[in-house]
């Protein structure tokens, strides 16, 4: 039933990503020089800057030793928070899911929460820790949290009730349903849902070290912003950008080793 | 015993069931007669409303001690491998090591899955994904096994094959075997005794004996005079309550 579909040709993909991403940058530099050769066109480098300049802002700041200590001080934060937000997500979903009371009475709080906008709450947390790793840690948690939870706690919700009858007719007491049906069969989703943590828990990350901050990609960013510096904001975020497609291509590798029992993971 | 569900809908009213011991029995009736509802009953998966349910003398409360399940659905754990689908039930029985690992080859063996020890379900076929099914029921040895009618989504052949591997597994082992089907044929083929049961809230309609010998070839059984005789009385029985289960699915519709 498979459909004979000729698939896309990556190299082709690549090629027209490449070229695409190419054009836009020249587009943007050449728009600068159009700008510095008549002021009423083109690209105005005060507000948007130019490639060449974001590149030797980020070759500056890479001499300085900039780069590095600010990416591992975002990572730190951000891998902290994953994984404090996820181990608590998981567990509370475990809990929560495993016990129809304690569903009913804690999960409406949870939804409560995770409506509340949790980016103004950052102030709250810089009152509370100062400008540690603490606040920005905590920042990242109260996002990644309710991310892996619900994901966690759907994806248990929904397994087949089949597979959990025929593993309590095999001898499975209720610990082990958990760990051979439920665990295995929400990994799936808390893997989907990793991959938006992921994301939240950088926001989280570097949001607070906008709010204050002695090191860090966010820091770096407002600082370029208080200056003006409109070369510095654009190569905070370009940093970001790396930072984020690298562990995305980690977590895609993670997922393919974990999953091989998913069809779509086959080799 | 009476089941009556939180829906409302009652599947099963004063039914009335002995089985005796090593025989292999077969429940037919419409669907939505409450066969597989039995044997959640019997398992221990679900609890009677009313009445009560005995195993070997003892009421049942909780998962019934001994007992094997095959499902109509796919009930492997879609992360295992064959290989530890198979052992699971050793390893939750406390069985381990290299007596679990021996058991373990020898039912994959047995079920004819040598080779494939490796692979995950989603890669074999609906007739060796219930192989394996199989295997994972077997290796624990219970003394009760319940199907569901477990072949009921294979092609013909395949289900035919697996129809003669269940009466060779079974043939000699002292178990006793309740098989939910709606099929009369592989109820006939298969059974000691069949029970049919009337449409919904099911009670026990009548009980026949299948005097066919054994051990039995499962094609050519179809073709003994007796199978056809019962084939009919059955039928005659059955096609009451399909008629009725139909007009109440058509009139619910």
């Amino acid at each position: 039933m498979r459909e004979r579909v000729k698939p896309v040709n990556r190299w082709i993909v690549r090629a027209a990503q490449l070229g695409l991403s190419a054009a836009f940058v020249a587009a943007w530099e050449l728009g600068v020089r159009w700008h510095a050769a008549d002021a009423t066109k083109g690209i105005d480098p005060f507000f948007f800057s130019e490639p060449s300049q974001i590149a030797a802002t980020i070759a500056g700041w890479w001499e300085h030793g900039y780069v590095v200590r600010d990416v591992l001080v975002t990572m730190e934060e951000t891998v902290l928070g994953l994984i404090v937000g996820g181990t608590i997500g998981i567990v509370l979903a475990v809990l929560l899911a495993s016990s129809r009371w304690l569903g009913a009475i804690f999960v409406p709080f949870l939804v409560l929460f995770n409506s509340l906008p949790r980016v103004t709450l950052i102030p709250l947390f810089i009152l509370w820790f100062g400008f540690t790793l603490w606040s920005k840690t905590v920042s990242a948690v109260v996002l990644v949290l309710f991310v892996v939870f619900f994901a966690t706690y759907d994806g248990i919700k929904d397994v087949d009730p089949t597979l959990i009858a025929n593993v309590r007719v095999l001898g499975a007491s209720r610990w082990a349903v958990m760990r051979h049906v439920l665990i295995p069969s929400a990994l799936t989703w808390i893997f989907s849902s990793l991959r938006s943590a992921v994301g939240f828990a950088l926001i989280g990350a570097v949001v607070a070290e906008y709010f204050g901050a002695q090191a860090g990609v966010g820091y770096r960013i407002q600082y370029s912003e208080s200056q003006l510096n409109t070369s510095g904001v654009f190569g905070g975020l370009f940093i970001l950008m790396v930072l984020v497609s690298l562990i995305n291509l980690f977590l895609e590798w993670l997922q393919r080793r974990l999953l091989v029992w998913k069809p779509q993971n086959a080799s | 015993m009476t089941k009556t569900f939180e829906t409302g809908y009652t599947a099963l009213r004063g039914v009335q069931l002995e089985i005796a011991p090593q025989r292999f029995v077969a429940l037919v009736g419409p669907s939505g007669c409450g066969k597989s509802t039995t044997l959640a009953l019997v398992a221990g998966l679900d609890a009677p409303s009313g009445g009560t349910v005995s195993v070997r003398g003892k009421p049942v409360d909780g998962i019934t001690d001994s007992v094997g399940f095959l499902f109509q659905r796919d009930a492997l754990l879609p992360w295992k491998t064959v290989r530890d689908n198979v052992m699971l039930p050793l390893q939750l029985r406390g069985v381990a090591g290299a007596q679990a690992r021996e058991r373990t080859a020898d039912w994959i063996d047995r079920v004819g899955l040598r080779g494939f020890e490796g692979a995950y379900p989603y890669q074999l076929s609906g007739g060796m994904r219930k192989r394996v099914a199989l295997a994972q029921t077997l290796v624990y040895d219970p003394e009760i096994l319940l199907m569901d009618e477990p072949f009921s989504a294979l092609d013909v052949q395949t289900r035919n094959l697996m129809e003669a591997e269940v009466l060779g597994l079974w043939q000699g082992s002292g178990k006793t075997v309740m098989f939910v089907t709606h099929d009369l044929e592989e109820a006939i083929a298969l059974a000691d005794e069949v029970v049919v049961m009337t449409a919904g809230p099911g009670r026990v309609k009548a009980r026949y004996d299948v005097p066919l010998p054994r051990p039995r070839d499962i094609e050519q059984v179809r073709f003994d005079p007796r199978f056809t005789e019962l084939y009919r009385a059955m039928w005659d029985d059955m096609r009451d309550e399909v008629l009725e289960s139909y007009a109440r699915a058509r009139q619910a519709g």
